[in-house]
């Protein structure tokens, strides 16, 4: 029992979140009258919600190191807009717009990334001019028009499927690909514990393991059973999966994530440890670009359209995944499953709220709320264990932080709080 | 009898752990100019916090007598209706406000109904700063001000209230020669049109000029008050009033070789980061010899902390000249990845701010600076990681549940074990050490000693800043002496005393 209780004192964030999806699923499970997680409607929500998925990752990365990027709806909006005139009107082909649609959102991110990490500009105000001017950019590349419709090829990435290795019956691949994925999972829980074990480490008991894994196992297959069901693996699906394990490896397990969570935790600390914080910063920015090219060509294709008015609000949906999926707000704190969790519970809720006919002024109000309660929920959870940083005031709103000749040290040792740290003192030619 | 506008009597305040003030007394006469020094951590800023109010009535015990009536503040407002003003080292202006504004800010000169008069303003501003002396448009904005001008506009801001105690913290830290001198004269002159003042300072020229009384802070005690009106007081005594604490902390004896010199430091010139042209350090020079624990004492301004962390990867200001050798070679540090990589490690005084991520658990802590050595091709072995992590917090003897405790969690004493480890992992040449015992318990300083020690016997180079001059007189081969961002000279440890390192540590001229 303690050592349940150490588990989920360590993990309540993400243990909380992985719950609420569960009770939101099951509870619009029953009010849908069970059309919720019918095999169309799942691959419904995960085709509809790829895009916000896609973000919310790069916008987990943004938000761990302590900033925000507003811009990402229109940079959707513009990388969206720019690769469908060069399919239509130039004629590209679409081995050649998408790489370069990808490297204009690198370039965006490196403009951005620019002035936050090296001119020490705040996040907010960069990104906030960023959404204007992408979504500026936007207008001018359609002309005000909606360009469209787009060749198969693109669409094929955004709504398309993995074809079969058999013709007719349940999708053989997508089950096998879903068993392959629960071996693999399952196969990682009990190294992971082995591992802790041997070096001492805290590890839960064998049992507590082992319900964690035939848990795996049992929703793994349920699903792939409903995907293939359906229409097997959508291809966005597919690259969603080696987005997820591809960032949450580089996050937890690399040299690179380690700096960036440094960053966000303590950017001064971090600094007089070696890290290179200005280029960590710059890079998670052009990542983000990145990410957002790849959304817009998603949403898209998946559209067969590029309209001026295209990912509105998306940025709003990405930060809010981030922070429902236990990001903190004033940076360090975060995982890739977290935000993809945190955007899945957004997606269940939009996805039946529509279903049981709620208007789309009910469904933002309790969004809303819902946001609201997961932050609140996660700055009291610091708080009762005793180190509620800044009161959870967003880093990106403090306006001191990545200045490189920052003052050294302030003192507040208690032994120590009348005297002050060394004060820069005395101007040349004091001798006398 | 002295007519004695404040007597302190008995004054005790504690923080948690530590006893700040044990009974001090204080008795300053109408009129006078009052001195008040001591070490840093001798107490003289919480004393004044506690007269002005800033620590209420009721956190502290003992009388506060204002014109021999006892008083009780419970705000620093509360303090100013009394004639009290404290000028702090930090000034309290708002740099984008007018002068004017800032010396009515919170008093303003109204018409009733919160409507600003805009003339009484500056007509009551130009009275001000022509008694303080300044030439200066009341209209102007104060960050269009030099340090020395806005003290003045602080002054003549105290003086709106009608003060008639008029504290200075460490008034003439950031002025030049000439600032000072005419801050100094002002003193006199407000003393002549009846002001009593206080001064905190920690340089002996100035206040044996000045001042009338000069009381004497150590540990948190009042050592002793002398007056300066028979015939002067010797500086000398002074030092040793400050100093003359017995060394009662142990320390491990000495084990290292000391060889040829590893590092060394030349010419090194930086300047304020951001007030350009204010030098913070000048040209200074030092040498380290492997296995040597070098000290480096000065008191608070003297460019201790600037001086370190600027050559730990121009971390800090704005690098002017300077180079820094190992092995008589020069070495690239032109950020804090080219100083890890030559071998230098820099553990902060503020180890909460700039020494740990205090969100994340031991292990990631001590890895962070070398991650190179838990990982292959950037990706972390998470086995090598936890070992690596729970060998170092062992031979740190970091009290903790476990490596994945977060350090926020730790107390302050493993805190700065963690940091220490950090380094220690890093496996580096040159160690600096910024105050490394500061809020720590003996228990723990000792531990961290032996480390040090230990260090130093594997054949490292240490500098070590202190503001403890027994530490640094018992841990050190050889310290050098800054004030006012110079290197005013060095002594041979074990011969070194405390009065001879003051001495040098208040050596504001050649």
């Amino acid at each position: 029992m303690e050592a349940i209780r150490e588990l989920l004192r360590g993990n309540a964030r993400q243990y909380g979140m992985v719950i609420a999806l569960a009770v939101i699923v099951v509870l619009f499970q029953i009010l849908t009258g069970g059309l919720l997680l019918r095999p169309l409607n799942i691959t419904n929500v995960i085709m509809q919600n790829s895009y916000v998925l896609i973000l919310a990752i790069g916008m987990m990365l943004v938000i761990v190191t302590g900033n925000i990027d507003l811009s990402v709806g229109s940079v959707v909006a513009f990388t969206g807009a720019v690769a469908a005139v060069l399919l239509t009107d130039v004629g590209l082909p679409v081995y050649v717009v998408i790489p370069l649609a990808l490297a204009m959102g690198g370039l965006i991110g490196a403009w951005q990334g620019f002035w936050i990490a090296y001119v020490h500009i705040p996040a907010f105000i960069v990104t906030l001019a960023g959404m204007l001017i992408f979504r500026g950019a936007t207008l001018i590349v359609l002309g005000g028009r909606s360009v469209g419709p787009l060749p198969d090829s693109l669409r094929m990435w955004a709504s398309g499927f993995v074809p079969d290795v058999t013709p007719d019956g349940p999708h053989l691949l997508t089950l096998a690909l879903g068993a392959a994925g629960a071996a693999a999972l399952v196969w990682i829980q009990w190294r992971v514990r082995a591992r802790s074990l041997r070096h001492g480490l805290p590890a839960p008991a064998a049992g507590l393991t082992a319900a964690q894994s035939a848990a795996t196992v049992v929703v793994v297959m349920l699903f792939a059973y409903a995907l293939a069901d359906y229409n097997g693996i959508p291809v966005v699906g597919l690259l969603l999966l080696v987005l997820i394990v591809g960032y949450s490896f580089l996050m937890k397990s690399t040299t690179i994530g380690r700096r960036v969570y440094a960053v966000g935790g303590s950017e001064k600390a971090a600094r007089l440890s070696g890290v290179k914080t200005q280029r960590t910063t710059f890079w998670v920015f052009v990542n983000m670009g990145v990410l957002s090219a790849l959304a817009g060509l998603v949403f898209t294709g998946r559209l067969n359209a590029a309209t001026p008015g295209a990912g509105e609000m998306f940025e709003l949906d990405a930060i809010a995944a981030a922070f429902i999926g236990g990001a903190s707000a004033s940076g360090g704190v975060g995982t890739v499953m977290g935000a993809i969790v945190g955007a899945l519970v957004m997606g269940v809720m939009n996805n039946g709220m529509s279903i049981i006919g709620l208007g789309v002024d009910w469904q933002q109000a309790i969004k809303g709320l819902v946001l609201l309660a997961a932050v609140a929920f996660d700055i009291y959870n610091k708080r009762r264990l005793g180190f509620g940083r800044g009161g959870g005031v967003p880093a990106f709103l403090r306006s001191s932080r990545g200045r490189p000749d920052g003052p050294p040290a302030a003192q507040a040792e208690p032994p120590e709080p009348p005297e002050r740290p060394e004060e820069p003192a005395a101007a040349p030619g004091r001798g006398r | 009898m002295d007519d004695l506008i404040l007597h302190m009597r008995g004054i005790s305040k504690e923080f948690p752990g530590v006893k700040a003030l044990d009974a001090v007394d204080l008795r300053v006469r109408r009129g006078e100019i009052h001195a008040l020094m001591g070490e840093n951590g001798a107490g003289k800023s919480t004393l004044m916090k506690v007269l002005s109010g800033v620590y209420p009535r009721g956190s502290y015990t003992g009388d506060i007598l204002v014109d021999g009536h006892v008083r009780a503040f419970s705000g620093i407002r509360d303090s100013e209706r009394a004639g009290i003003a404290i000028i702090h080292q930090e000034l309290a202006l708002v740099p984008e406000l007018s002068v004017a504004e800032n010396i009515f800010l919170g008093n303003e000169r109204t018409r009733g109904f919160g409507l600003i008069d805009w003339g009484r303003t500056a007509a009551a501003a130009r009275d001000l700063l022509r008694r303080v002396g300044l030439e200066e448009d009341p209209t102007a904005p104060v960050a269009a001000l030099s340090v020395g001008r806005r003290q003045l506009v602080e002054i003549a801001k105290a003086l709106s209230k009608r003060v008639r105690l008029l504290i200075l913290d460490e008034p003439t830290s950031a002025l030049t020669e000439t600032e000072s001198d005419n801050l100094l004269a002002l003193l006199l002159e407000l003393k002549a049109q009846g002001i009593t003042s206080i001064l905190i300072s920690h340089k002996l020229g100035e206040v044996t000029r000045v001042a009338d009384t000069i009381t004497v802070l150590r540990d948190g005690r009042t050592v002793e008050t002398m007056d300066t009106a028979g015939g002067g007081v010797e500086e000398d005594r002074v030092i040793r009033a400050m100093v003359g604490r017995d060394l009662d902390h142990r320390y491990p004896p000495r084990t290292a070789e000391i060889g040829p010199v590893r590092f060394a430091v030349a010419d090194w010139t930086v300047d304020h980061p951001t007030q350009a042209g204010r030098r913070v350090v000048d040209n200074a020079a030092l040498e380290i010899r492997r296995g040597e624990i070098v000290g480096l004492a000065g008191l608070m301004g003297a460019g201790r902390t600037e001086l370190a962390m600027s050559v730990f990867g121009r971390s800090y200001g704005r690098y002017v000249s300077g180079t820094v050798y190992k092995d008589g070679r020069p070495l690239r540090v032109r950020d804090v990845g080219d100083a890890i990589a030559g071998g230098i490690a820099y553990v902060p005084e503020d180890r909460k701010e700039l020494g740990l991520i205090l969100d994340d658990d031991i292990r990631r802590n001590l890895t962070l600076a070398a991650l190179g050595r838990v990982s292959r091709a950037t990706v972390i072995d998470p086995a090598r990681e936890a070992v690596a992590a729970a060998e170092m917090s062992r031979s740190m003897r970091v009290k903790s549940s476990g490596v994945l405790q977060p350090t926020g969690e730790l107390s302050g004493g493993n805190q700065q074990k963690v940091v220490l480890g950090k380094w220690m992992f890093a496996e580096p040449e040159l160690l600096i050490l910024d105050e490394p015992t500061r809020g720590i318990d003996v228990g723990a300083k000792y531990e961290i000693y032996l480390i040090v020690r230990r260090l130093a016997a594997e054949g490292a180079s240490v500098l070590l800043i202190s503001s403890e001059l027994p530490e640094l007189l018992g841990m050190c081969d050889r310290i050098y002496a800054m004030c006012a961002g110079r290197i005013t000279g060095q002594l041979p440890g074990p011969e070194a005393d405390q009065e001879s390192l003051m001495k040098l540590m208040t050596q504001t001229g050649a």
